[in-house]
Parts: C-alpha cells; structure tokens; sequence
C-alpha cells in the first residue's frame, strides 16, 4: 500500500498551502459538529492516511444520490473526487465504458482487497432472475456481490440502498431489494433520504476516513450523528406547532406567515433526518423553510404510509428527548396517550381521527 | 443487408462490438454494434438494461401524491416528471393555477435546463471530446490567450490560473490513482483538441462543478431542496409574503434577490464560458459531423414554458412545439397528445407482450405486461448476455412512435422544430453560431449539431429565466401575491371519473403523463419519456430508433475503444431510469425469489 499518497501529501502536492489545509480541517470538524479540539487530530489523521479508493456501483434508482453528492459545499465535491478518495469506479461519472470500465472495477477490487469502500446507489431487483438491472449482460445483483466480496465496508446510499424507496413500493414488481438483505456479512452504513443531503453524504465519507472507523450508528443502522433525531425536534416552525398555530389551507394567511405544516400532512414529527438543522444545498432552506410539509424520504417504507397529505396519526411522543431507537421500538398501542398530553392536544386528536379515517380509505384503494 | 423503412442500411455480418455499460448516463444501458472491415459502424443495437415499475406501483393512490412518485423517476432532470406529473391532473380535474404559480414553475424548469445543460455538457459529455491527460502538455500562457479569445468576459483567464490546475491535474495523474480517469481512451486519435484547448475545457470542467451547485438553488428556495424539490397540485407550495408578519419565512426580498443573482450567474456563464467552450471545441472537430440520425428527417417536441397560466396553445409557448416527417423542414405538423393515431407504443422488440403482434397502443390505453426472454440468434445465457439477437426482443424500452415515425426529441429537435417555424430567438441564435463557426445549415444534423443545440438553448433559458423572474416580480408589484388555487384541492370536488395529459420539455427532450382517475384515486398512470424515443429499440416495421440511426456509418478508430459510440449517445443526455420504468396496469405481482 506504500505507493498511495497520504491526503495531505495529495494535497500539498496539488498546490495547497499548509494554512488552507488546516482550514480544511477545521471546516470538516465544524461540519462533523466537532469541536476546535479536534482540528489537529483531523490534520494528524489526514497527513498520515492514504488515500482510500472508493467503487461506487447503481443499481435501481434515479441517481439522485450522485446528483446530490456533487452538490456538496463542505468539501466541495471536486476536492472529495481529486484529493479525499480514489472514485476508481462510478459509471455516472467515469471516462470509460464497457470492457475497459469493468477492467477499471476489477483492478480496484484485486489491488485493494479488502481495503476499499464500496458505495451503492440503487438496489438489487431479484425477479427475473436480477434481470430487470443488467450491468455488463449479468444482473446486478451479481456485481453487487463480487464488489462487495473484498469491501471493508458499504455505505448505502440513499432510500433505495437503505430501503427499497420508489420501486419498492407496493406492490414491489421487481421486488426491489436493500442492500443489507443481499450482503449480511459486511458492515453497511445506512445514509437515506431521497436523496440524503449532500453535506451529510460527504460528512459520513469524511468522518470514516478522518478517523479511520465507522460512525455511531442506530439500530436500524444509520449514522448517529445525522440521523437521530427528529425533523420536527428542530423545526424553526416548531414554536407554531407548540402555540397551535397550523396553516389551514395552501397559500393562507398561516401559510404566508410560516405556521406549522402539520395539519397539512408534514411528516417532520415522524422523520429522523437533519434537514431542520444542515438544511439543503448550503443551508438555503428545507422542504418546510419553503412552504411544504416533510414527506418523509428517509424513514422506511414511506412511499406506503398513506397520503404525503394526510396527517401524521403515529406520534409517540412530543419531547425532543425519545430518541429513534425508542421510537423504533414503540408500539402503536401506545400512540393515544402521548399525543394527548401534549399542549396542542384537543387539535391534534381531531386532526387524528380525521388522518386517521383517511387512511383507512387508502387502504382499501 | 436490410434497408429499414426509415431510410438506413443495416449490415449486420461485420465483426460484433459490445459496450455494456455504457458510462456517463443516467441509469444503465448497453449498445451493440458491427462495423466493417474498415471500422464503420453498419448496424447499431441499443438496449435499455433496467425496469422499475413505477406506474403499477402509481395505481390506486392519490393522484395529489403523484408528482413525488413521477419525481424519483429521474434524479438528473429532477423537477421535471414532477410538474408534468401536476400539470397532467390539473389537466384532468380541470384545475387552473395562478400567474405567479406559472412564473415560479417556468423559472424552476429553466432553472433545470440549464442546470441539466451544463452538468451534461461538463460532466457526462466533455470527456467524449476533451482529453485531460492531454492538458498536462499545454502552455498555460497559450491557453491564457486562447481564453482571452473565445470568452474574453470570462474573469478566471489568467496563465496563472490555469498553471495551478494544470500542476493540480499533474500531480493528480503522477499518483498514479486516476480515479474516474481510469481506463480513458486518453491515447486514441479520434481525440483532436490541441493541449491549450483541452486545459481550458478541463479547467472548466472543475469550475462548472462549483458552479452547479449554486444554480439549483432557485429549485431549494422555491421547492425546499434539491434534487427532488417539492411540486403542488393547483400552484406551487411556497407562499410570497413580502413585508406582512413572517415574510421571513416566505418566498421576500431576500429570497427574490438570491434567485436573481443565480439567474445572472446562469445568464454569465452560459456566455463567456459553455458557449465559447461549445464553438472553440466544435472548431476543432468541424469535420466530424457524423451522428446525425434522425434529426434532419424526423422530430418530434411537444413544447413547453408557457407565457401565461393554462393556455398550452402552441404560439403561447416559448419552447417550440410540432413534428417533421420526411425531412420536410417547410411543413411543420401539430402535436394533439390526445390523439389516440398520434402518439402509439410498441412492444415486438421491447421485452414486453401485448398478447397479439403488431399493436400499438395510445398511452391512455396504455398495456404494460412484461417478457423477457432473448431471441434464438443471442449468445450467451439469460443472465449472461454475450451479444443480443436484434431480431427478437431486446430491450427494457418500448417503440414509442408519432404517426408511424421513429422520432428524435431533445434540444436539437426542438431547435429544428423552432427554426423551421421561424422561431425568431431561435432562428437568430442557429443563424449566428453558424456564421461564427463557418458550418451550412446541414451541419446542424449531428453529434456536434445536438451538443451546440444544447448549448444554444441553456443560454436561451438563461434569458427566459429572467423573463419570469420579471414578470413574478411585477404580478407581486401590481398586488398579486397568490401561489396555489385550492378550490379543488378537495377530492370531493372532483368528478367521478377524468382523464388528463400533461406535457414539458424535459432536458432531454418531449415529456408526457397521461393519467386516468377513478374515485378520487389512480386509474391508470402512463409516462413515455424522452429517452423511451430516443432510445427506442426497433418497431413492428423495422424502423430503427434515434441512438441506433445516430451511430450508423460512423467510423471508429479503433472499434474496441467505443470513444465515438460514447460520443454520439451522449449526444443525446440519455436517461435511462426515466425510459424504462412500465408496468403492467393490472398491477399483477410477479414470483418472489428467494434472497440468495
């Protein structure tokens, strides 16, 4: 491994100066929510480690994950793709095709076995014997598994790696399948949301090879650090939420005064995602910021939980305290008492029964 | 050797040449051909390799829901199957939507073709004429002044400048870690740039990176984020509220002038550097002006960027709409979405049954039940195709056609469309660039002729954005501050049973939804995109499809390297995901596996 290059020799040697890589440094431990005492170690981190080469493989999806990648701000993705990691195989982005692409894919695996990162866009189809995904005449699902083989770890990228997202939705024609129900023998980081923010998506790469570890994760296996708590915890309307202040009708007067989405079906309550806090492309604004409720694209499954307009009936609790793993593990028995002890009470059972009512109509669609 | 009904020689007794996957697309996709013992190209395959089922999966549900379904068919042209998607059961139930509704959905589909434009231009395309090891050989002096020349409004021209991203780029090739580089075809001569010319495009290359970044930010403030902003039925969700309580949380002032900086950066950019770029390396490969196709014969666009709210007419847009047949640029056919004869699909060579050979079917109608299976001339197994037997079944894309014709859509077609109408926007720019690059109008009809049509046409979207951003400002001016019309919002308004179709330009070319409601839910949802026309396999007549007719007697210089394959079908942005999502209406679910 001796002939790849540290990050910092990388660097150095395509013109960046000692002071801006320290900046670097200090910026990748901002956007990690680290504190100042970690910059040197970062530095340390990076002026020893090589360069770590990463296959990025698509399967099912609309690769919207890569399209998010590139938008990343901190690092900027030029800087992730020419000095952070080796991008030795991503058929959105590569010069080859064909023979001399597949060629580029084994290369990696042979010469990094057991060393690279392996990325997955998109999941495997396995009706049709994997043949509704076809890369190089073969399914995908193969690919899949010969990559994986000699990854040291997969991150999962998005709600199709993570669960399935669009093409798995009832009834699932391709039975589109997540990653971690394909390969149970490696670790998988879960990154979903469709797509997952940008900053998120570079953080999780940045923090695995600044100190050489996977990150914290939660049970269901996502990143600690972004994911653990809910939209609506840190929701700039949540105020309104508290003081019972709804938007009524699209482009009312609640509307234009920024009043809480919640009775127009915004899953902000039930979707653990950092879009209230990193914000989209920048921080310019989320989905709520711009007037429409959360839809849910990180949370499992949410393409079948009912109408993205109807409201959410399966809070457990209000208080920014129940973290995902006791959510998760919640029963829906237990879904009356928590809402009703809540100060927005009287309105939020009405909204209930109503959501409710309404979704047992889309369920007999 | 067979002559197709559309005019083409296929020979297919030449030596087999397979590219599998072909890269720098979305989504996956093969291509197949046999060139003679001189390296041309005399017979072309093109294969869509994925299927999702997205429509099957659309029955029964919301149709209120189903812009965010339609939305993740692309994740590149994102945005764009979600307001057609809109535009499709507003079309339906009968829905009109606000002025300042109409402005803001302009303004984010500009915004997208632009976006799209360049990413494509940049990211997915250069490569095909640009080779970045070449750049290490340039004099960073000489490619200051070529700068200075082609984009001399261009700030980031200094020999300077470009001498810390050729040491960049040098120190990037000496690691030995090529990454994306890896395995390029960086030594074959089909490459033809000087090194000064391919450091300036490479340059860029790294500076519409940064760039792209910021022009999807109309599409965050508008629609909350990007990709896959968020659509409403009936407007757009976000409300203006300019200096009531809470304006800070609505489209104000700050917002409005952050939208027209990116529109001014848009506006600079597709100026002093993707045009230039587009004629300084176009100048160099005047001579190789193959890949035309079908775009000098047959074309289709459906038009879009509607000047005012619910009025589709076609003088109404400024996006050109309309069909050529035949080559007759001096006849330029309407376009009726409705007509069931117009728009048809086939299936005999598309991995797909109708039960009966021969059929076309009307989206509305539209039947969706798949097949696969390969014809007895394949090589190889089903789950390990070696080369496919164009004579049977051979792709996951269906045979859309207008009136019987294979058509090519996209910014080419829709320039040809707009310059045989006299589109004067339009007209003005082809003109223009053809006197500067010295090219007969003949030219257009090619590689080269897609790929500065593209470029034409993001610097066109550029000025149309501000237009809307004019006019959204001046409707907020005059006291209108209305986004969304909600009186139908509630499916107890709506009839018991209605059908709609909605339209767009997507990047890539003509877009459309047709929809069937059935008490207040998902009767039938049908998408033929753009990539389903381009990218079309054969039809029941044997009329080859717009990638396949674009490579024909193309030579290659070394036919196991695909650079000129891959530089034709990129021509064309192709969009995989998006082209091969049907599935059958009956919503049948086919045999589970076991997760092996």
């Amino acid at each position: 491994m001796s002939q790849i290059e540290t990050f910092y020799d990388v660097m150095r040697r395509q013109g960046i100066t000692r002071r801006s890589f320290m900046k670097y440094c200090s910026l990748t431990a901002a956007a990690l929510g680290l504190g100042p005492a970690y910059v040197p170690k970062i530095a340390h981190a990076m002026e020893t480690k090589p360069r770590t080469p990463v296959i990025w493989v698509h399967g099912l999806e609309c690769t919207c994950c890569s399209e998010s990648f590139i938008r990343s701000a901190h690092p900027l993705a030029k800087d992730v793709v020419l000095s952070m990691i080796s991008l030795d195989y991503d058929d959105t982005l590569m010069a080859a095709a064909g023979h001399q692409a597949e060629a580029a894919l084994e290369d990696t695996i042979e010469k990094y076995k057991g060393n690279y990162i392996l990325a997955v866009e998109g999941n495997p189809p396995l009706n049709e014997d994997g043949m509704y995904c076809i890369v190089g005449g073969k399914p995908f699902v193969d690919q899949l598994r010969h990559a994986a083989k000699d990854a040291k770890a997969i991150i999962s990228w998005g709600a199709c790696a993570s669960y399935g997202c669009v093409q798995a939705a009832a009834p699932n024609p391709t039975q589109a399948t997540p990653v971690h129900k394909v390969i149970t023998d490696k670790p998988i980081i879960k990154v979903p949301g469709c797509p997952p923010i940008a900053e998120v998506m570079t953080g999780v790469i940045t923090y695995m090879l600044t100190f050489d570890r996977l990150p914290q994760l939660d049970r269901q296996g996502r990143p600690q650090m972004f994911y653990s708590q809910r939209i609506h915890d840190k929701c700039y309307r949540r105020p309104h939420f508290d003081a019972g202040q709804f938007v009524e009708a699209w482009d009312d007067e609640n509307a234009r005064k920024g009043y809480c989405l919640y009775k127009m079906g915004c899953k902000g309550p039930t979707t653990y995602n950092a879009c209230s806090t990193v914000r989209w492309n920048e921080g310019v604004s989320f989905p709520i910021q711009s007037g429409h409720g959360c839809i849910g694209c990180s949370e499992d499954g949410f393409w079948d939980a009912g109408s993205f307009y109807d409201r959410v009936t399966d809070l457990t609790q209000f208080g920014v305290e129940a973290n995902a793993d006791r959510i998760g593990m919640a029963t829906a028995g237990v879904v009356g008492a928590g809402v009703a002890a809540h100060a927005a009470a009287s309105i939020l059972v009405s909204a209930q029964r109503k959501a409710q009512s309404k979704k047992s109509q889309s369920e007999e669609a | 050797m067979t002559v197709t009904p559309n005019g083409f020689d296929l020979d297919n007794s030449g030596r087999r040449i397979v590219v599998d996957p072909v890269t720098r697309i979305e989504g996956h996709m093969r291509c197949e051909v046999n060139v003679d013992d001189e390296g041309v190209i005399r017979n072309a395959v093109s294969t869509g390799t994925m299927w999702r089922g997205l429509e099957v999966i659309l029955k029964g549900r919301d149709p209120r829901d189903a812009w965010a379904f339609t939305e993740r068919i692309c994740g590149v042209c994102t945005g764009t199957h979600a307001l057609t998607s809109v535009r499709a059961v507003e079309d339906a139930l009968g829905i009109t939507i606000p002025e300042n509704a109409n402005s803001i959905r302009n303004i984010m589909q500009l915004n997208l073709q632009i976006h799209d434009h360049i990413v494509h231009f940049y990211h997915l395309h250069a490569l095909d004429w640009v080779n970045p090891v070449n750049a290490l050989r340039a004099d960073p002096k000489a490619t200051s002044e070529l700068q200075q020349t082609v984009g001399p409004n261009h700030p980031l021209s200094s020999p300077g400048y470009f001498r810390d991203v050729q040491n960049r780029l040098k120190k990037f090739v000496e690691s030995g870690q090529l990454g994306l580089f890896k395995n390029g075809y960086w030594d074959n001569p089909a490459y033809l740039l000087p090194p000064e010319a391919d450091l300036m495009a490479t340059t860029h290359y790294l500076e519409a990176l940064d760039l792209q970044k910021e022009i999807v930010k109309v599409h965050t403030i508008f629609g909350g984020k990007n990709p896959h902003p968020n659509w409403l039925v009936g407007g757009v969700p976000c409300p203006i509220n300019m200096d009531g309580v809470g304006s800070v949380g609505a489209i104000n002032m700050e917002r409005l002038n952050m939208v027209s900086s990116i529109i001014d950066k848009c506006i600079e950019f597709n100026r002093n550097v993707y045009l230039p770029d587009v004629v300084a390396i176009g100048g160099f490969y005047k001579n190789w002006l193959y890949g035309g196709g079908l775009s000098g014969q047959a074309v289709l666009a459906y038009g879009d960027i509607p000047e005012n709210p619910n009025d589709f007419s076609a003088e109404q847009l400024h996006l050109p709409r309309g069909a050529i047949i035949n080559g007759n640029l001096e006849e330029v056919h309407d376009v009726d979405q409705r007509d069931p004869e117009q728009i048809q699909e086939f299936v005999d060579h598309s991995w797909y049954t109708y039960g009966e050979p021969g059929k076309g079917l009307h989206p509305w109608d539209g039947v969706t039940d798949p097949q696969y299976e390969l014809g007895p001339n394949a090589k190889g197994t089903r789950t390990d195709i070696k080369e496919l037997d164009e004579a049977a079944k051979y792709s996951w894309i269906k045979a859309p056609r207008w009136n019987g014709h294979a058509m090519e859509v996209g910014p080419l077609a829709r320039y040809v469309v707009g310059y045989a109408k006299g589109h004067e926007d339009i007209k003005s720019q082809v003109e223009g660039l053809l006197r500067t690059m010295d090219l007969p109008v003949s030219a257009l009809f090619s590689t080269l002729g897609r790929t500065a049509a593209r470029a034409l046409e993001s610097e066109y979207c550029g000025r149309l954005q501000k237009h809307f951003f004019d006019k959204l400002v001046q409707t907020i001016k005059n006291g209108d501050s209305t986004t969304a019309n909600i009186e139908k919002w509630d499916p107890s308004t709506w009839p018991k049973e209605a059908k709609g179709v909605g339209a767009t330009e997507a990047p890539r070319g003509a877009l459309g939804h047709w929809i069937k409601i059935k008490d207040g839910r998902i009767e039938n949802y049908q998408c033929v995109v753009p990539t389903t026309w381009n990218g079309s396999p054969r039809d029941t007549a044997g009329n080859i499809g717009a990638f396949e007719a674009s490579l024909m007697n193309t030579p290659m210089e070394r036919p196991e390297e695909p650079v000129e394959i891959l530089r034709t079908l990129h021509s064309f942005d192709p969009c995989l995901a998006c082209s091969t999502h049907v599935m059958a209406p009956d919503g049948a679910e086919m045999a589970r596996v076991k997760v092996r």
